[in-house]
This record gives structure tokens, sequence and C-alpha cells, in this order.
């Protein structure tokens, strides 16, 4: 438990490090832009970002994580960077930042406390969330190829539909044929 | 074999981005991010330059051997002709006003994305060719070389741009930065380079009257199944006319009405209004289309694909002409049609046989909104309508890009929006009415293959629909654009899924209470209406 005493204590200095780290992904005409804008709807990437890394701080020194609720949180950054200029493992790299931040922000501490024990849980939550990362990162991408897929049943469904009618008309057509080749037939064999 | 690298070199991943000046930053082309090259058939149809087999992701774009000479001839030619162009790459004083406004950077992050810096790529060609100080000083008076790698990059970027205009709301200037993409895309589009998303519905437009290439049987095949689905709705057959000479009005709209989900519940919705109102109008086979792919082309394009609407009107005689819901399309007809087609002195001031009402606003057009149209209606108490039919739906409204900041047009739609809906919501200040964000796939952009940059642009408006989302529930975006119909779809699927997207006219349709119609217990959508769950 000291390990997350000292790191509520420090949170506001640990988010404002992890933060940095994450803007500093982006070129840096747009990390000063990401920074100083606080507004939410001129700046959704910013805003969002530091929304997410807090609430899945807050969520780290629960005693338990709540994998769904962490889900959400990850969603919410890792569905921006998915479309951004980013390799997958760029896209979902801010989580580990986490752990650089830590030991560099308790690293004091680290020598005279004896917190190793609980830094490596501490890590291995860490480590759990890149690996739920990369599950959501996975469906950020293929809901990409769906909203494609989705897009071009749109434009041809009535195009679909039309065809469909045509061919059931065409069924229907067949089937008088038939019924009069049946009635023909009938008719010779009498 | 390949060089398997060390625990140690492995390690050292750097993440940060190369620090470089723009001007000093290569720009690759990724894929997802452009869309397909211009196939030569439809460059052949349009007679434009360089028709050819090409792909954007091969090293040799098969230029003719003097491109630069053709680029640099064609940018002079603008700079003589268009008085607005040489202003803009003159008085750009870099302040940044405008960096920080366009829905691709805040999405996307890409500084390349800044209006500013969109502009200077163009700028910088321009001061190198055609300023003394840029041409003695180079890079260090913001001037570069037309290289190969500068074109591509126009081609990359240019098409990053949707024309919305937000940007040029900021601007202490005045730059309309849309002008400066348009008069890049100009320039390209000499070497055959445009995207096949938009040279393919323009050769469309071109030869058949509608981007979609719908030729008249299908137009009307199209409609009679809208009919049978609003006669299964409400009970009532609708008989519309078409190319009827000495119709009243003539009525034109974006092809995607005819023809994509969510926009023919739009159209469904114009053709009970009018029959409703027992209106004098006609449809056409061949002005068949209200956008215009030109206008993300070239000027002389938009100019050509445009004279059909007036031709057509002459043609049949009609008083004047009515217009859906679309988005460029009214920047066109508001802004340009007049003085490229025009005087329409054979056509009279658009007056509301309803209502008495004269648009005097448009008395140079003759073309009306149907927004317009129909607050009209609503003011005048000339509808009878039922709101409550659209209580299911929490009701939000984008403003379109071209029909906020191109014509003004605010205040119609969330009139009619607040008398057939009873629960409306407003999205966050900063992104309605002139700041809209644009549904981020515009001006062309809305094709397939470049999915990932449409969500980027799409991102600064899906935020603001979430909020609306999260505090009041809200499931409905309404706007009046066919291509906002189109594209929000897939870009709220994405950032806020569950959200559907709606033309105005579906909910006025909805809430329209007609003669003879039978007990409604379904929308336009086969949906059960509000309280008639189980009886559809």
């Amino acid at each position: 438990m000291k390990l997350t005493n000292l790191l509520s204590e420090k949170k506001s200095a640990v988010l404002n490090r992890w933060y940095d780290a994450i803007l500093n992904t982006y070129p840096s005409d747009t990390s000063s832009f990401l920074k100083q804008q606080k507004n939410p709807f001129l700046n959704p990437v910013g805003s969002t970002i530091f929304q997410g890394i807090e609430d899945l701080f807050n969520e780290l020194l629960q005693c338990k994580m709540e994998g769904e609720r962490v889900s959400q949180f990850l969603d919410n950054i890792i569905r921006i960077r998915a479309v951004q200029n980013f390799t997958p493992s760029q896209c979902i790299s801010f989580i580990l930042f986490l752990k650089k931040v830590i030991r560099e922000e308790i690293k004091d501490e680290l020598a005279t406390q004896h917190l190793y024990d609980e830094l490596q849980e501490l890590e291995s939550k860490i480590d759990e969330m890149s690996l739920l990362a990369f599950d959501i990162f996975m469906k950020c991408r293929e809901k990409l190829f769906q909203l494609k897929a989705d897009e071009l049943q749109r434009w041809t469904f009535r195009r679909l539909k039309k065809a469909d009618e045509i061919y059931r008309q065409e069924s229907v057509h067949e089937d008088i044929y038939d019924e009069i080749t049946e009635f023909k037939r009938k008719e010779v064999a009498k | 074999m390949a060089k398997t690298p060390k625990p140690d070199e492995l390690s050292k991943i750097n993440y940060t981005p190369p620090q470089s000046s723009w001007i000093d930053t290569p720009t690759e082309l990724k894929e997802g991010y452009w869309c397909y090259g211009a196939k030569p058939k439809n460059l052949e149809i349009l007679h434009f330059p360089n028709p050819r087999e090409w792909r954007v992701q091969d090293e040799d774009w098969k230029l003719p051997e003097n491109w630069q000479e053709i680029i640099l001839e064609g940018m002079k030619e603008r700079l003589d002709k268009y008085r607005s162009f040489k202003v803009f790459m003159d008085i750009c004083v870099r302040c940044g006003a405008c960096a920080d406004k366009c829905h691709f950077f805040i999405g996307s992050g890409d500084p390349k994305n800044m209006p500013v810096l969109r502009a200077e790529l163009l700028r910088s060609v321009y001061r190198g060719n055609f300023t003394a100080a840029g041409k003695i000083l180079g890079k260090i008076a913001g001037a570069r070389p037309l290289t190969l790698a500068v074109l591509k990059e126009w081609w990359y970027y240019f098409f990053q741009c949707t024309e919305c205009r937000r940007c040029s709301v900021f601007c202490p200037y005045g730059i309309d930065t849309a002008e400066i993409t348009m008069m890049g895309r100009e320039l390209l589009n000499l070497l055959g380079l445009n995207t096949d998303w938009i040279s393919g519905p323009a050769a469309n437009c071109y030869m058949k009257g509608n981007h979609l290439g719908l030729e008249p049987h299908t137009i009307v095949g199209n409609l009679s199944y809208m009919l049978d689905d609003i006669e299964t709705a409400t009970g009532i057959k609708i008989e519309p006319t078409f190319n009827r000479k000495g119709a009243e009005i003539l009525f034109v709209t974006p092809s995607g009405d005819l023809f994509a989900d969510p926009g023919t519940y739009t159209c469904m919705g114009y053709l009970m209004l009018f029959h409703e109102l027992g209106l004098d109008y006609t449809w056409s086979t061949y002005a068949s289309e209200g956008g215009n792919f030109g206008f993300f082309t070239s000027n002389e394009l938009a100019k050509r694909l445009n004279s059909k609407i007036y031709a057509e009107a002459k043609r049949l005689g009609v008083k004047w002409i009515l217009g859906g819901e679309c988005g460029h399309m009214w920047r066109v007809l508001n802004q340009y049609m007049d003085t490229w087609n025009g005087p329409a002195d054979f056509l009279e001031v658009p007056k509301s046989p309803i209502t008495g009402t004269v648009f005097e606003n448009t008395k140079t057009t003759k073309m009306v909104h149907i927004a317009e149209f129909t607050a009209d209606l609503i003011k005048n108490g000339k509808l009878k309508l039922d709101p409550k039919r659209n209580d299911n739906l929490k009701v939000t409204f984008h403003d379109s890009c071209n029909t906020s900041r191109g014509m003004g047009l605010f205040e119609e739609p969330r009139y009619i929006i607040n008398n057939v809906c009873n629960n409306f919501y407003e999205m966050d200040e900063l992104t309605i009415r002139e700041k809209t964000f644009c549904c981020g796939s515009g001006s062309g952009l809305n094709a397939g293959e470049n999915m990932e940059i449409r969500m980027r642009g799409g991102l600064p408006r899906a935020n603001a629909v979430k909020d609306v989302v999260d505090k009041y529930g809200v499931n409905m975006v309404a706007n009046i654009c066919a291509i906002d119909r189109a594209v929000l779809t897939a870009s709220l699927d994405y950032w806020v899924p569950g959200t559907k997207v709606t033309g105005v006219h579906e909910l006025v349709a909805n809430a329209l209470i007609m003669k003879g119609e039978k007990e409604r217990t379904t929308d336009l959508r086969g949906e059960p209406l509000p309280g008639m769950e189980g009886n559809e």
C-alpha cells in the first residue's frame, strides 16, 4: 500500500509527465497545440487523452482493476490513435510509457523505502493494460474495414433489391411457363 | 539473411517524431489516406489532359516531360485571372489563427493539415518562381523549387482538405483557404492528377446528368420504389411527373437522395410534402443532379456541369427552381451559378404558390432552398403536423459547411425541426452555425479507400455529437446535406456507435398529417412509431 499512497500523492506530477511523454509522439507543432488548448470541443485529442490517462491511473491505484471500465478508458484513447499516423506499436506504446514515468518520479523513494515488490505488481497491471490495448486496437481497425463494407452495402442495397425483384419476376414467368408446358403435355396425352 | 537486432538495440525504440521544420520533413504517401487516381476513360470523357493508367503507390506517375512548365504556366495564368488567388498568395503573415481550426489538423495532429501550412505548400513554389525575394533568397524567403516530391505532397494534402472554409472564418485577413485548395487541385488537373472518386462522378454527370450515372428509366424506377414504400407507410399513392413542360416549378436535388440510404428517406419526404401541397412541379431526368463534383476539380468543369440546370428550366418553361437538401450544391447555386450561367432572366422571382411569399433573397438565382420553402409553409400554418410521431427521437442538428458558411442558412432548418420534433438539443456553440465542423468527407473525399482520413476529419464533429449523446441521450443527427447523410453514418458508427443520421425532410414527412392517410404505425424506415410498437 505504501506505493499506492505515494503515487496518490504524486498523482498530478505523474499524470503531467505521462501526458508530456504521449504528446512527444506528435510533431512539435502539434504537441504544443494539444497541450495549450484546453477546450474539449476544440481539442478533442488532447482532452480525451488527458481524461483517459487520469481515469486509467485512478483505476491502477484501486486494489483491483475492473476490466470493462479499463477497456472503456483505453478505448477512448486508442480509437483516436488507431486512425492517426502511427504504427500499431506506436499506437499503444503510451501505456508502457507509464512504467518509465513512475520509476523516474519515485526514483529516490524506490532506493530508500523497499518498494520493488509493490512496483512489480503495479507494472504487471500496466502490462495487462497493454494486452487489453492490443485487443482494442484490433477492434478499431476491424471496424474501419467493416465501415467500408457497410458503406458499399448502403450504396448497392436498392440496386440489389431491384435486381432481386426482377429475378423473382423472371421466376414467376418460369413457373407459368412450366404450367403451360405441363398443360400442353396433358393436352397432347389426351 | 536479415540482421537480427540485439536486445539493447531493440529497447532503443524512439517514438519521438523528427522535429525538423515542415519544409525539411519529407511526406510519405500512406495507403488509407489517399484516394485512387483518376481512370483514363473518365478524364477522356471530360476532355482533361494526360489520361493514362496510373497508380498512386507507383514511383512513376506518368507525367508529361514538361510537367513543371505546365504547372508554372497554369499558376501564372491563374494569378493573372483571379485577383483573390494573387492576394491570398501574398498577404498571409502566418499569424496562426487558422492553424488549429481545421478538422483534419485537430483529428490527425499532422502539421501539414494546418490551413496555413497546406497553403504554404503552394506558396513556397509561388515565392520561388514569381517573387523577387524568393528567387534571390530561396529557402530563407520561404521558397522552394517545384520537384516531383513537392507535386506529390500537393496531391496528398489538397485531397486532405474538404474546402469547408472553417479556417477562413478565423483569418484576420479573410484568406479563403478553400480557394487555395481549389487552385491547387486545378493545377494538379492540368497533369491529369485527380482522384477517381471525383472524376468518375463528374464524368457520369457530364454524360448522364448525375453523379451516379442514373439513366432516365432508372431514376423513374428508383423513385417508384420509394413511392411503393410511401404507400405502405401512409396508404397514399403518389404520382409525380417527370420532364413535364409547363410545370410551375422544377425540382432539383442531389442524386445521392435517389439512391443511398438514409438519403432516400429524405427524398420520400420531398415527395410526400409536394403531394400534400398539390404543388405544380416536375422532376427532371436530365437536370438530375444538384451536386457538382466539377466544383472539386476546376472552375471550368464546375461551370460546365452546372449549366444543365438553367438549360433544363428554360426547356421545360418553368417559372422558378426549387432545390433539395444538399451542401456544396448550394455553395455553387448561391455563389457561382448566376455569374457562370446566368442571368436567368427567363425565370420569375420565386413566389411560393401556397403562401404567396416572394423569396427576394433569390432574386438573381431564381432558386430556393427547400428549408426556406418549408419553414415558410410552417410559419404560415399551411402544414398539419404531429411532432409526437418523432418522440422516439432526440435530435441534434449538424450545420453543413456550405449552407452555413456559404449562404448563412442557420435558422430555417432549426425552425422546421422544432416544429416537427419535440426533443431538440443543440451541440456546443463552438461547433455549430458559422463555426460548424465539417463532416470530414466533403469536397469529394467520401471514397472508401481513404477511410482513415475520413475518420480523422470526422472526429471534431463526432466529438461534439458524443457530448449531446452523453448529456441528453441524443440518438439522431439531422442535417441538410446528402454527403453528410452518407458520411456521418460511417463516422458516427466509428466514434459514437448507435447514433443515426437523417435529413430534415424525413422528420417533416414523419410528422406530416396527410389528407386521406391511413393510421400510420411506422415511420419511413419501417420502424414502429412511438406508441405503435407491436402494431406495425
